[in-house]
């Protein structure tokens, strides 16, 4: 076990350099100039000048890549040129309405969708099935941030139900305001959970020892929660890994339609302020969080199933 | 295609009961609201009852009526029109966006499997990373640089798009370099671009093109964001995007400018998803053959 998990890690490490140096390429390499879109057009060729020096951009490549780099690994992310704070500190007052969206909606997207795909794979093209089929391929099709203008309007103006703008912290806080932004991004993964566990759950409950299971009596209550489980919920764990992307996406866009004080918006304020240092550091950490979130599900897949973390033997 | 034979296979394992000629029709369903709502996108011009951005303040915030089928905003532009033309700026990026990646990552997915080794486990990395990051996420970084605007999608999208197309293709070779008719290429001393690009590229567009009808979709959903969030294309030009922010402030006392505009949004990725899905279920079908 120790073996697979320091493996996984030490991949893990290597892509995480890749996005470091992928990052820093993105910033330096794509046509367009940071200095001169965080100035203005009014600014003069002295002061744009001045600006690069300062911010090391006329240094080598190499020389200002290793700058970067060993920052960024020191957890010393540079400072806000536009906002005049530590670029750490911005993020850090920023990264909890995130974070709670994203777990809020993940399990709504576990509440509704692991019963959904029981149902669907107990009685493969009963109702359930097919309205599942249907709303997947509707929620496909659908923008997140249109979803949460329609649930807005539904919920939060006709009904009065949750606010539709706004963030506030404490359990209640978060009950009120972060249900119907984590709603929506719920449904939308819901689709996918469905879709995953539904499949495997079909197909394990086809395998022998299922079979076995039922002839010795069993309940199949007790088949499908204790014995089709486990080993259905390998796939989806994975997929939810995968997904994870997906999710940090939708954050973004969904802080901007109910206006959460989050990182997306974060992400969003700082492309329209030019503020390069703050989007850098947010690119960074929006793909380290994949990284490491794949390298958990891995871990995860590994202490549930021993065929895993036995499998490169 | 003999699908006679294993659709029955398919469908008694998967799906019990399920009849062969049910797949069809989805495709023929999707192909037809694609159809519409592509000549619609093209037409636009033509067949847009106003203009663009002809405002009229007299009949500014009106609900949906037989002038208006769509309604109009707070500057009276009428919502079906901006809609149509909209999608025709949509789609047109939209294409760009995905079929400009495509030949690409085919072309070095395929390059990276019929070699292997160094070449490809270089590549391959190099395609890691670039899915490791949210795909909407990147593309905002990249739009950071460029400025906001549509530059910025067309520069975006292609350069972290070619990594998916990337990983298929590869994948595939993996598998098809292995086959009869490709070891023949070597047998019968053909270079190697002309095994790569004459044999195995035509055997792996299917799956990529198969893939970029949805990716087709999601690239569209991306451009709205994008424009919703105002990083895309800049208002007052006609996206949907745009549209749907413009009304979101008059949501409650006018909901059609935020919301119809999004039934579009909505009709063309349901069109395309049954065409990708239709076409991916005909291809597991015939592969089971």
């Amino acid at each position: 076990m120790l073996r697979y998990v320091l493996n996984r890690v030490a991949l893990g490490l290597v892509v995480l350099i890749g996005l470091a140096v992928a990052t820093f390429l993105i910033i330096h390499l794509v046509p367009g100039d940071p200095v001169r879109q965080a100035l203005g057009g009014r600014a003069s060729p002295d002061q744009i000048e001045q600006l690069r020096d300062q911010l090391g951009l006329t240094d080598p490549l190499p020389t200002q890549f290793w700058a970067y780099f060993s920052n960024s690994a020191t957890g010393q992310f540079g400072d806000s040129f536009v906002q005049n704070s530590p670029v750490g500190e911005l993020v850090g007052q920023r990264i909890a309405p995130s974070a709670l969206l994203i777990g809020y909606g993940l399990l709504v997207s576990l509440l509704i969708g692991v019963p959904l795909a029981i149902l669907g794979a107990l009685r493969p093209n009963g109702v359930v099935d097919h309205s599942v089929r249907l709303v997947a391929t509707l929620s496909f099709a659908m923008p997140l941030f249109w979803l949460g203008l329609v649930l807005a309007l539904i919920f939060g103006l006709e009904l009065d139900i949750f606010p539709v703008s706004g963030y506030e912290s404490g359990l209640g806080g978060i009950l009120k305001t972060l249900t119907l932004p984590a709603v929506t991004l719920g449904l939308a993964l819901t689709v996918i959970v469905v879709r995953t566990l539904r499949s495997s759950l079909l197909e394990v409950l086809q395998s022998d020892y299922i079979d076995a299971a039922r002839a010795r009596g069993l309940s199949e209550r007790r088949i499908v929660a204790k014995h089709a489980m486990r080993n259905a919920v390998m796939p989806t764990i994975t997929i939810l890994s995968i997904n994870i992307g997906f999710l940090i996406g939708g954050t973004v866009v969904l802080e901007g339609v109910f206006q959460i004080p989050g990182l997306g918006s974060l992400l969003v304020e700082s492309v329209e302020r030019r503020d390069y240092e703050v989007v850098q550091t947010l690119v960074l950490l929006a793909g380290a969080t994949v990284v490491v979130v794949n390298i958990g599900a891995d871990i995860l897949q590994a202490a549930i199933d021993p065929r895993v973390r036995l499998a490169g033997r | 295609m003999s699908t006679e034979v294993a659709a029955p296979a398919l469908a008694g394992t998967a799906r019990p009961g399920h009849r062969r000629s049910l797949p069809a029709t989805p495709v023929l369903v999707g192909a037809v609201i694609v159809g519409l709502l592509g000549l619609a996108a093209l037409l636009a011009p033509l067949i847009a009852p106003y203009g663009e951005n002809q405002v009229d303040f007299l009949h500014a915030l009106e609900s949906p009526s037989l002038a208006h089928p769509m309604g109009t905003d707070d500057a009276g532009r009428d919502i079906l029109s901006r809609s149509l033309y909209g999608l025709r700026l949509d789609l047109a990026v939209v294409l760009f966006v995905t079929y400009i990646p495509l030949p690409i990552g085919v072309l070095l997915g395929s390059i990276a499997g019929y070699f292997g080794r160094g070449v490809d486990s270089v590549m391959a990395r190099l395609a890691d990373v670039m899915l490791a990051f949210p795909f909407f996420v990147l593309v905002i970084a990249i739009i950071a640089i460029t400025g906001p605007g549509l530059k910025g999608v067309l520069i975006g999208v292609p350069l972290a798009g070619w990594a998916l197309y990337f990983r298929l293709a590869r994948s595939e070779m993996l598998v098809l370099r292995e086959q009869p008719f490709m070891l023949a290429t070597t047998g019968l001393g053909y270079s190697r671009p002309r095994a790569i690009l004459r044999h195995a590229v035509p055997n792996l567009m299917r799956t990529a093109l198969i893939y970029s009808t949805l990716d087709m979709v999601v690239n569209l959903l991306l451009l709205a964001s994008l424009s919703y969030l105002g990083l895309g294309k800049q208002p007052p030009g006609a996206e949907l995007g745009t549209i749907i922010a413009g009304g979101q402030s008059y949501l409650l006392s006018a909901w059609w400018i935020a919301t119809l505009p999004g039934l579009v949004l909505v009709a063309f990725g349901v069109g395309v998803g049954l065409i990708g899905d239709g076409l991916s279920d005909g291809r597991l079908r015939s592969e089971a053959a």
